[in-house]
C-alpha cells in the first residue's frame, strides 16, 4: 500500500479519568514518546462515551477514535467498561457493516500505571490509522478547511 | 376474522370492560386504513376494519392511550404483541389500562409491494386462497399473495401472541425465519461495496423523521435530534455525514430493544431498508451474547443494560473482519 | 406541433444535456426522482416521482451564506450556487400547478431570490398523463392533467412524442433541437380520468371565508389523534414551502443555510415564549388550514393542493388531506 508521508491523521483518544488518562500523563512523566496528533479528551468512566461522541469527532474531522478504559475487572465505578464492551463492539461492528473501515476505531484497556502500554497504544494506532489516510467516508464536507 | 374482531370490539365497548377500543379505520381506498380509536357501536360498525392491509403496529399508541384514564382495548397482532411487551419492560405503557386482544395474522400485504408488482391504478383486491386479486383502473390481474406482503411478514418470525387478555385466532408458534439473510448478504461484501451500497440508500433519506416516530422503541419525550441543546439537532441532513449520523444513531439507540416488528422499513416513504440496519444489531447480539428477542419476556436484561465477564474485546471486529 | 418517435427519446435528452443540465424522472416504482441525465438513464415507468419537482426550484438544503472568521475579522461570502441554466423533462400536470402555488409565496415582493434564479434559469417540460393512479385527484382541483402547462408541453400518443412551446422558454428549448418533424397530435384518450374515484372531491366547505368555523370544528380532534407527527406528508408535497433557516458551526466559522421544515414537528416555528402548537392538533390542523384555508384567504380562492395524491401514498398512517377534506366536508352540511 502506498503510504503518505507527508499525511498526519487527527487521532481523538477518549481516556478514562481514573486510569488510562493516568496512563497517559505517566507516559508523559516517563519521558515516552507518541505522536503529537493525539488528542485526548477526558472521560469519567469509559462507559459515559455515547456512540454520539465518536460520531462526532469523525465528524470534526478526526481520522481515527480510540476510547482508553480501566481493565475489566478494576472499574472505578465497579462495572461500567463492561457495558462500554458491549457498546463499543456493536458500534465498530455497525460501522464496519456501513463499511466504514475498521481499524479507524479501537478499544485498549490501559491503567493508570501503564504508561508504557498507553505511548505503544497510540504509536500503533496512530500508524495504522497513518496508513489508512484521510477520513473519507465518516467525512463533513464543511468541517474541512479549504 | 373482521367480523369476529369486530363483534369483540363491541363486546368489550358494551359490556363497559372498556371504555374505548383501538383499531383501524377504513378510508378511501380498501387499503389505507388509519389506527383509530373507537367508542361505540355505530362507530365500530360502520367504520372498523380487520384486513390484509391492517399492517400498522398499535402499540405505540398505548403509551398515550394507557394514561388517557379508563381502560382501552387494543387488537395486537403477533408482532405488535412484542412491541407491546417490550413497552411494559420500559415501563412505557400501563398495563393495567389496557385490554388486550390479540389477534391471530396470516401476514399484512403492502399496497407498495402490490404497486412494485407493476400494477397501477389499484381499486380494490381479494383475497383469493394463495393469490390477491387486483382490480385496477386498467382491468383486473392476479398476483401471489405473498408477492403482495410486507417484507417483515415474508420473514416473519412468531405468530405467538405474547401477554394477551384473551385470542382471536389461537395461538401461534415461533417461526424459524430467514430475516438474517439480508445482512449476512450485505457482511459477504467488501467494506467498499458495502459503503457504496448504503451510500445509495441512506442518500436517499429526507430526513422526514416517520421511522423514528412510528418505531416504538423510539419512545423518548424529546429526541436527540430535535433538540437544539443536544449539539446533534438536525432538521434536514445539509451533509452525507448527517444522514449516516442520524441513521446510526437511530439504530444503536433501539439495539437490545428493537423487537424487529419492520415498521421502519414498511412507513419509509423512500423505501430505505432500514430493518438491515436493525437487523444487523440483532443478529450480533445474537452471535456474540447469546441468542435475545426484544420483548419475548418480561424479565431478562436487554443486552445492552447488561454484560458478562468473558464478554469478546471490540477487537471481536477486527478479527472477524480479517478472516472475512 | 414537433414530433418526435419516442424510440429517439435519448437523442433529444443528449442533445439537451449537450448544452445544459437535464434532469428525468428516473428509477422504478419504489424510487422514482428526479435525476441528472447522463448517457444510458431511462425514464421512470413510474407516473410521479417519490418526492416533487418542487426540490428542483427550492431543494431541501440550500446555501445562503458563510462567515468566515480569522482573529478579530469575520468575512462574509456568500455561498448560493451559481445558478445555471438547466432543464426539467417529465413533470406532470399537478407538479407543474405546484409551481404557480409556489411563485405566489416566494417571488412576492420581497422576491425570494434564491428561488427566483431558479425558477428563470430552469425550463420545464411537462408531460401529459395517461395513466392515473388511483390516488390522484388533480382533477378536482381544476387541474388538466391531459393538457399541463410549463414551458414546453408533452404528449405521448402511440409512438411518437408531441412537444409544444408554451413560452419564450420554451420556444428557445425546441428551437435549438434538430430532431423534430412537424406533425398534428391525435386526439387524447381521456375516458380514464372520469373513472377515477377520486374525481369529484367536494372543496366547497374550504376557503378563506370559512376560517373560524374550520378552526374550530371538533372534527380535528379525531383526525389528529393517529398522526405520528412525522413530516412525511409535508416533505413530498409539491406546494409545502415552510422552511427554517438553520446556522452550522464550521471549523472556521458559520455556515448559514436553509432547510425544509414542517409544521407536523414540535419544534416549528419554536419562539422564545415557546411552542405556539403545543401539541399534535394544532400542528396538524395548522397544515390542512394553510392548504384549504390560509393560503385561498390570501390567493384569491386558491387552494394550496394540486391533488398529486403523494400524501395518500406516502403517510405511514393513511391519513391525508382527502380524508381532511371528507371528514369536515361532512361536518360542513347542514
Amino acid at each position: 500500500m502506498q503510504v503518505n508521508e507527508s499525511f498526519r491523521p487527527t487521532i481523538v483518544a477518549f481516556c478514562c479519568n481514573w486510569c488510562s488518562y493516568a496512563g497517559a500523563d505517566l507516559a508523559g512523566t516517563n519521558r515516552l514518546q507518541y505522536p503529537a496528533d493525539v488528542k485526548i479528551i477526558r472521560i469519567p468512566c469509559s462507559c459515559r462515551l455515547n456512540p454520539l461522541f465518536i460520531l462526532r469527532a469523525f465528524q470534526r474531522g478526526a481520522d481515527g477514535v480510540i476510547l482508553c478504559g480501566c481493565h475489566p475487572g478494576d472499574c472505578h465505578y465497579t462495572t461500567g467498561n463492561y457495558y462500554a464492551r458491549r457498546r463499543m463492539t456493536l458500534l465498530f461492528s455497525m460501522l464496519d457493516y456501513l463499511g466504514i473501515e475498521r481499524e479507524r476505531t479501537r478499544v485498549e484497556w490501559v491503567s493508570a500505571a501503564e504508561g508504557a502500554k498507553f505511548a505503544e497504544t497510540m504509536n500503533s494506532f496512530v500508524e495504522t490509522v497513518a496508513r489508512l489516510g484521510e477520513n473519507k467516508r465518516l467525512e463533513d464536507l464543511r468541517c474541512k478547511s479549504e | 376474522m373482521q367480523e369476529r374482531v369486530k363483534a369483540k370490539a363491541i363486546e368489550l365497548l358494551e359490556s363497559g370492560a372498556c371504555t374505548r377500543v383501538l383499531g383501524w379505520k377504513a378510508g378511501e381506498f380498501f387499503y389505507d386504513v388509519t389506527p383509530a380509536v373507537f367508542t361505540s357501536r355505530e362507530e365500530v360498525e360502520r367504520d372498523f376494519v380487520f384486513g390484509p392491509f391492517c399492517g400498522a403496529n398499535l402499540s405505540k399508541y398505548l403509551i398515550a392511550e394507557s394514561r388517557k384514564g379508563g381502560k382501552v382495548g387494543a387488537f395486537l397482532k403477533p408482532c405488535d404483541t412484542y412491541s407491546f411487551r417490550q413497552l411494559q419492560k420500559e415501563h412505557r405503557v400501563l398495563r393495567e389500562n389496557v385490554y388486550a386482544v390479540g389477534v391471530q395474522c396470516i401476514g399484512m400485504c403492502d399496497i407498495e409491494a402490490v404497486k412494485a408488482a407493476g400494477m397501477k391504478g389499484v381499486v380494490g383486491a381479494e383475497e383469493r386462497g394463495e393469490d390477491l386479486v387486483v382490480r385496477t383502473l386498467y382491468g383486473e390481474r392476479t398476483m401471489e399473495r405473498r408477492a403482495a406482503l410486507a417484507e417483515r411478514c415474508q420473514v416473519c418470525k412468531s405468530k405467538k401472541l405474547l401477554d394477551c387478555d384473551e385470542r382471536i385466532g389461537g395461538q401461534g408458534e415461533e417461526l424459524s425465519s430467514a430475516r438474517f439473510d439480508g445482512v449476512a448478504r450485505l457482511e459477504a461484501m467488501t467494506a467498499e461495496e458495502r459503503f457504496a451500497f448504503w451510500r445509495g440508500e441512506l442518500s436517499r433519506c429526507i430526513r422526514c423523521n416517520a421511522c423514528r416516530n412510528v418505531c416504538p422503541a423510539c419512545s423518548c419525550e424529546k429526541c436527540v435530534f430535535d433538540n437544539p441543546a443536544s449539539g446533534a439537532e438536525n432538521k434536514a441532513a445539509a451533509d452525507s455525514f448527517e444522514e449516516n449520523l442520524f441513521h446510526i444513531i437511530r439504530a444503536f439507540h433501539v439495539a437490545g430493544r428493537c423487537t424487529d416488528c419492520g415498521e421502519c422499513s414498511r412507513v419509509c416513504p423512500q423505501h430505505i431498508p432500514l430493518h438491515l440496519l436493525n437487523r444487523k444489531f440483532i443478529k450480533d447480539i445474537n452471535e456474540l451474547y447469546g441468542g435475545y428477542q426484544a420483548g419475548e419476556d418480561p424479565e431478562t436484561r436487554p443486552p445492552l443494560v447488561d454484560f458478562r465477564l468473558d464478554d469478546p474485546e471490540p477487537s471481536v471486529v477486527h478479527e472477524r473482519g480479517r478472516k472475512g | 406541433m414537433r414530433k418526435l418517435p419516442v424510440a429517439r427519446l435519448n437523442e433529444l435528452f443528449a442533445a439537451i444535456a449537450a448544452e445544459r443540465k437535464l434532469y428525468i424522472p428516473a428509477g422504478d416504482a419504489k424510487t422514482a426522482a428526479f435525476t441528472l441525465w447522463r448517457e444510458g438513464l431511462e425514464m421512470t415507468k413510474a407516473l410521479n416521482t417519490s418526492r416533487s419537482a418542487k426540490d428542483l426550484f427550492f431543494p431541501q438544503v440550500e446555501n445562503l451564506v458563510d462567515f468566515k472568521v480569522s482573529g478579530r475579522e469575520i468575512e462574509i461570502v456568500e455561498s448560493r450556487d451559481p445558478g445555471e441554466s438547466f432543464v426539467v423533462f417529465g413533470v406532470r400536470a399537478c407538479d407543474c400547478r405546484s409551481f404557480d402555488i409556489l411563485d405566489k409565496v416566494f417571488l412576492c415582493d420581497p422576491a425570494d431570490t434564491y428561488y427566483q434564479s431558479r425558477r428563470e434559469n430552469g425550463v420545464v417540460v411537462t408531460l401529459a398523463c395517461k395513466e392515473p393512479e388511483e390516488t390522484c385527484f388533480c382533477t378536482a382541483l381544476g387541474v388538466d392533467p391531459a393538457d399541463p402547462a410549463g414551458d414546453v408541453t408533452g404528449w405521448t400518443e402511440g409512438e411518437d412524442l408531441y412537444l409544444r412551446a408554451n413560452t419564450e422558454k420554451g420556444e428557445s428549448l425546441l428551437a435549438g433541437l434538430p430532431l423534430f418533424v412537424e406533425g398534428e397530435k391525435p386526439e387524447t384518450d381521456r375516458s380514464v380520468f372520469g373513472r377515477l374515484p377520486l374525481k369529484e372531491l367536494d372543496w366547497s366547505a374550504f376557503g378563506g371565508e370559512k376560517m373560524m368555523e374550520l378552526f374550530s370544528s371538533p372534527a380535528w380532534e379525531s383526525l389528529a389523534e393517529s398522526c405520528l407527527g412525522c413530516g412525511t406528508c409535508t416533505f413530498v408535497c409539491p406546494t409545502c414551502q415552510c422552511y427554517d433557516v438553520k446556522d452550522f458551526k464550521t471549523n472556521d466559522g458559520v455556515r448559514r443555510f436553509r432547510c425544509w421544515d414542517s409544521c407536523m414537528y414540535s419544534d416549528f416555528t419554536l419562539m422564545s415564549a415557546g411552542q405556539p402548537r403545543p401539541t399534535q392538533l394544532e400542528r396538524f390542523r395548522q397544515r390542512f388550514m394553510h392548504k384549504l384555508v390560509y393560503y385561498p384567504s390570501n390567493h384569491e380562492g386558491e387552494f394550496g393542493c394540486v391533488g398529486c395524491g403523494r400524501c395518500l401514498q406516502k403517510c405511514p398512517i393513511s391519513m391525508n388531506i382527502v380524508k381532511v377534506a371528507r371528514a369536515l366536508g361532512e361536518e360542513a352540511k347542514p
